[in-house]
């Protein structure tokens, strides 16, 4: 028989290893899977997690990388800070859209005129269009107690179809020869976030590493970040102790909705390039794998954020590479199950197994 | 437009079968939640559940089978999920969107040499006499066994919550899982169960999407239809016959504005096929600002671990 027992305090070993241990499991689970695909496991799992690192092509690979983790690092951050104060925010992609649509929205209106100050001013507006997407089920929940779970990812779906609307109607290219789909940001100078795109820099890149430095000295350093980490794990003596929940749902929810809608901007205007209804691919879910991943710390999401991206460019070339032709599917499962396993192992940085011979009371 | 396209009867007709999905997914979150665990993962149980019921009906040619391999599928996804709460003790709500993803990913997998298939016909009821009265008829008595399966399961879920022993154990769970495990319930044994109900509720729902409502396979097909049944059963206060009522009012809503959309109203597709949507965000909050009415009726153990100490 193995009891649990559960630990006073959490176990600082197991917090560090059961991310690590998580996906040593999600490889070797993935390899069946792959095998059972009738793919080879080994050369599927080394060609998603070594190819694009030290691979022949790694140079084109590595900028990538920076590319698909900036998005997925801004708006894990935010997710972070709400998770751990018990405020769950599940509709990032929504956020993330109408950020990308707002930014854009400012980025074309102003087309094709050159200032430096068309792109701080679609920074201003992406971020207050995510904040303010946030700002319903925020004020919903403080107002009406309504669920914010169920309120924030309806409001996807509704995000996803005011993208399509868009993309369709008030936002489509007049010269785009009748094709759905914006005018190219990115070939727009004054409006594309790209820095460098041979070395994969855009400034969606710096913000996400801005975000990081913020978020660690917030959580550490400043009362507002103890409120959090407090009314997340003793509501009560949170509230004893003065903690306004409302506040916190308000500024929880509208951090996460911002940093998701400049996400959102800075991939509009850079690596995608315009407003189109394939415009969001996920990462407003898959940031909630990272966020969990990166132990809900800034450190951590950024590093898991890496492992994602990666997983996301070493399973594009699995896809594309002949012998192995992995369907895009199962990298989403792979990233799925990568979830389930480290909620399953994080057993045991909150208890202690302990063997126990014969039946006990 | 030309509102007089609309034919009432259709309209009535087919609200059934709209809301038919979000009927099974709500009944069967609703047993999980009464026995006081939340589970996010319908979405993923539900998407499973479509293309697990699609497939077997493609490979064996009858739908009956589809829907019950339907059913374990959700049931069997749903013990992944009772294995991460139950017994690795793991965050309910994370979990459930663990699964949720995992579902996505799992159907979009499975389904990929059955894109753009079509399922064998699932066959209507005739039933004779009934289904010839003029406007009830075709109304309540023309469709295919799964809309009046899905009444008699809310019609059962109702009768054993209330009035059977397993219902009060159940409720007494939900209600204060360390007094039931005081009084010698198996709180574990008894939240599976649930859990694999409402797996198997929400794969069976799925499968109708997937083999009846659409009936294609395409991935992603339930958009938020697992979703729109929890927020069902907030809107029903847990109350196995207002999920129905809550199910055929979204049904109505979802079938009225496809037949906006096929009479021509002078709104763009796009802004139509928000309102299902919509519609559930202010019937939520309509439900939940009532001083605490919604929570009223939420049982009070919901989304916390149970670890027996003793």
């Amino acid at each position: 028989m193995i009891r649990l027992e559960k630990r006073a305090q959490p176990s600082k070993v197991w917090t560090y290893a059961t991310p690590l241990l998580a996906v040593v499991l999600t490889m070797l689970a993935g390899g069946l899977l792959f095998a059972a695909l009738g793919k080879d496991p080994v050369l599927a799992i080394r060609t998603i997690f070594y190819e694009p690192l030290f691979g022949q092509h790694a140079s084109f690979y590595l900028p990538q990388l920076l590319v698909k983790a900036a998005p997925l690092v801004l708006i894990a951050i935010g997710l972070s800070l709400g998770f751990r104060a018990g405020i769950w925010n599940i509709g990032a992609e929504g956020q993330y859209i109408i950020g990308a649509l707002c930014g854009a929205g400012v980025g074309l209106a102003f087309y094709p005129t050159e200032s430096v100050l068309i792109f701080p001013l679609m920074v201003i507006a992406g971020g207050l269009g995510g904040w303010a997407w946030a700002m319903i089920p925020a004020i919903l929940k403080t107002r009406f107690g309504t669920n914010e779970i169920l309120v924030s990812l309806m409001l996807v779906y509704v995000a996803e179809k005011l993208l399509i609307g868009m993309s369709l109607g008030l936002m489509k290219n007049p010269e785009g020869f009748g094709f759905p789909g914006s005018r190219n940001l990115a070939h727009y100078p004054s409006a594309t976030s790209w820095i460098d795109q041979s070395l994969g820099l855009h400034w969606g890149v710096a913000a996400a590493l801005i975000a990081v430095i913020a978020a660690y000295i917030l959580l550490t350093r400043h009362m507002l970040g103890f409120n959090i980490r407090l009314a997340g794990q003793a509501p009560r003596a949170a509230r004893f102790s003065g903690v306004n929940p409302n506040r916190l749902v308000v500024f929880c929810l509208g951090t996460s909705g911002a940093l998701a809608g400049l996400a959102g901007l800075f991939e509009v205007a850079g690596p995608t390039g315009s407003v189109t209804d394939s415009f969001n691919v996920g990462y407003g879910f898959t940031a909630i794998i990272v966020a969990f991943l990166g132990r809900l710390h800034p450190v951590g999401i950024l590093l898991a954020a890496l492992l994602m991206s990666l997983t996301y460019i070493g399973g594009g070339i699995a896809q594309s590479q002949s012998e192995l032709q992995l369907p895009a599917a199962a990298i989403q499962l792979f990233q799925g199950m990568l979830l389930f396993f480290l909620l399953a192992t994080d057993l045991l940085t909150n208890y202690r197994l302990r063997l126990t011979r014969g039946a006990t009371a | 437009m030309d509102l007089s396209a609309i034919n009432p009867v259709l309209l009535l007709a087919s609200l059934m079968v709209a809301a038919t999905p979000i009927l099974l997914g709500g009944i069967g979150e609703l047993v999980v939640e009464k026995s006081g665990v939340l589970n996010l993962g319908v979405e993923g149980m539900m998407i499973t559940g479509a293309i697990a019921g699609f497939a077997a009906t493609i490979e064996t040619g009858s739908p009956a089978l589809g829907f019950l391999i339907a059913a374990v599928a959700g049931a069997a996804l749903s013990m992944l999920f009772a294995l991460l709460t139950q017994y690795a003790l793991a965050n309910q709500v994370a979990s459930g969107l663990a699964l949720t993803l995992f579902g996505l990913g799992l159907s979009s997998l499975m389904g990929q040499g059955y894109v753009g298939l079509k399922p064998p016909s699932t066959p209507k009821l005739d039933i004779p006499l009934l289904s010839d009265i003029p406007f009830l008829g075709p109304v309540l008595f023309q469709h295919d066994p799964m809309v009046y399966i899905g009444i008699a399961i809310v019609a059962a879920t109702w009768a054993t919550l209330k009035y059977s022993r397993v219902g009060l154990v159940l409720r007494a769970v939900g209600e204060n899982h360390d007094a039931a495990h005081a009084l010698g319930y198996k709180v574990r044994l008894v939240r599976c169960a649930a859990i694999g109900f409402g797996g198997a509720m929400a794969g069976l729902g799925g499968a109708y999407l997937s083999l009846v409502r659409v009936p294609q396979w395409t991935e992603g097909m339930t958009a938020g239809a697992g979703w729109i049944a929890l927020a069902l059963v907030v809107f029903a206060s847990w109350k196995p016959w207002r999920v129905m009522v809550g199910a055929y009012l979204f049904g109505g809503i979802t079938v009225l504005q496809l037949n906006l959309q096929a009479a021509g109203v002078k709104i763009p597709v796009e802004y139509l096929s928000m309102s299902p949507y919509i519609i559930t965000i202010i019937v939520l909050v309509i439900m939940s600002s009532g001083r605490g009415k919604a929570a009223l009726g939420a049982p009070a153990s919901m989304g916390r671990i149970f670890h027996a100490t003793g």
